[in-house]
């Protein structure tokens, strides 16, 4: 088992193998199919993000609402593939790692080996199991998305697989999506 | 004759949708922990103990066993004895959905417009009502993720297709599915009626305990050949290899045209969530 914290240390960061088991501790940001299109449409214009992602994490993840007296609710990762479209700017723009479950497109994986990234697994429906390792939980923007907002959520020990790696090995390669 | 009041829909679907949403069924549980047992593959093994420690979570601190609490599918089947007359019963069941929702702090996943999209609500929900010959007033909440929902594949297939070329199809699906819809799955199959028909027989499909199989010895047959092919696919608990891909395939049929067979596969995450009752 490897235990990482954010930011990524570029050269622990090399160190990983796909299929690896990580723990990560530190914060990372929520955001899905809706905060990527408008990510993507203000780096096409130029503007002003209103969230850093220049060295983040990034988990693809719409918690259910939060109880009182809780950190958040439950929490476990959503489809990453629907994001593949709108990855390649946010690796450019120095995105480091992201979070999800399920396959990449070839694109993506080639832009993670390019601007040496990582791509995380977490266990899919296990989103109570997942929000135990939630410490706190901060809005950062887009808060009209409802669960779709940008949330910078700080984790502690959260069980990871590594999908695909620095060197674009893939977890999955044997199971080519049909495009 | 019964009359059913508005206040009773309301308050049993507000109960469903905090239980199916909370707690997983039996036979789901039992499969998870039967393949648990089996799995060769050690990450395999590792996903589904995890399966099963956030079902037991879930039900302890009445958390959402999925943050994707799923676009909510109502069927409503109403007996002869059950009088509902004057009963807006549509609106009742959207009512309790939505408290539901949120009294258990669940998931606001449903946008109002397709294209534009906009803040997300509790509603509307899927309501099907139909009129039955067994006695009561039952409801049925499904609470349906789209990430196996946007798996969902439907196929005109030819009247000639034999069962080879009906599984085959069903394979592909699962396959084109692979790890991106939290495997391992339940496979759901309408088979005949019209295109909108056999979409809606794959759902329900999915209410059948997955420990049984069908009453037609010939599709038992085909559940139990389908199950085997896809075990052997090796796509495994979240696709990370293994011999549990699919938990469970349940077929429905109906006749259907001379013209046509349709076919449609809806498969569900592992997290197959369904609850009901009858009033």
């Amino acid at each position: 088992m490897i235990r990482l914290s954010t930011p990524l240390d570029p050269s622990a960061l090399r160190s990983l193998k796909a299929g690896d088991e990580v723990l990560l501790s530190g914060k990372v940001l929520t955001a899905r199919d809706q905060a990527h299109k408008r990510i993507v449409a203000a780096l096409k214009k130029g503007a002003r993000l209103p969230v850093d992602i220049k060295g983040c994490v990034i988990y693809y993840c719409g918690p259910t609402k939060t109880r009182r007296g809780s950190a958040i609710g439950s929490c476990g990762p959503t489809t990453a593939g629907r994001m593949d479209k709108m990855t390649v700017p946010l690796l450019k723009a120095g995105l480091k790692g992201m979070i999800g479950k399920g396959r990449r497109s070839p694109e993506v994986r080639q832009a993670i080996r390019k601007y040496r990234a990582v791509y995380f697994l977490a266990t899919g429906g296990a989103g109570a199991l997942l929000s135990k390792k939630v410490r706190s939980a901060r809005l950062v923007c887009y808060a009209d998305l409802g669960p779709e907002a940008v949330v910078e959520l700080t984790v502690k020990d959260f069980p990871l697989v590594v999908g695909i790696d620095a060197e674009g090995r893939d977890v999955f390669a044997h199971q080519e999506r049909k495009r | 004759m019964r009359k059913i009041r508005e206040k009773d829909i309301r308050e049993c679907v507000r109960r469903l949708a905090l239980k199916a949403n909370v707690r997983l069924r039996d036979d789901v549980r039992r499969a998870i922990w039967a393949a648990a047992g089996r799995e060769v593959s050690a990450r395999g093994r590792r996903v589904l103990r995890e399966l099963l420690e956030n079902a037991k979570i879930a039900q302890r601190d009445s958390l959402a066993l999925c943050q994707d609490t799923g676009l909510p599918v109502v069927f409503v089947e109403i007996g002869p004895d059950v009088d509902a007359s004057g009963v807006n019963v549509t609106e009742a069941v959207q009512q309790g959905v939505v408290r539901g929702y949120r009294e258990g702090s669940l998931r606001n996943s449903i946008v109002a417009d397709p294209l534009r999209r906009g803040k997300p609500g509790f509603g509307p929900c899927i309501v099907h009502t139909t009129f039955v010959r067994s006695k009561g007033f039952k409801v049925t909440l499904l609470p349906k993720g789209f990430g196996c929902e946007n798996k969902t594949q439907l196929k005109m297939m030819p009247p000639t297709s034999d069962a080879k070329d009906i599984e085959d199809f069903i394979v592909g699906a699962v396959r084109d599915a692979g790890p991106d819809a939290c495997p391992p799955y339940i496979v759901g199959v309408g088979i005949g009626g019209s295109s909108d028909y056999a979409c809606q027989l794959a759902k329900e499909a999915l209410l059948r305990p997955i420990d049984k199989r069908s009453r037609v010895p010939h599709v038992a047959r085909m559940e139990k050949a389908l199950i085997q092919r896809l075990n052997r696919l090796g796509i495994g608990p979240m696709g990370l290899g293994g011999k549990t891909t699919v938990l469970g395939v349940n077929i429905l049929s109906y006749p259907t045209h001379i013209a046509g067979l349709p076919v449609c596969v809806n498969i569900s995450c592992h997290v197959l969530r369904s609850a009901s009752e009858i009033l």
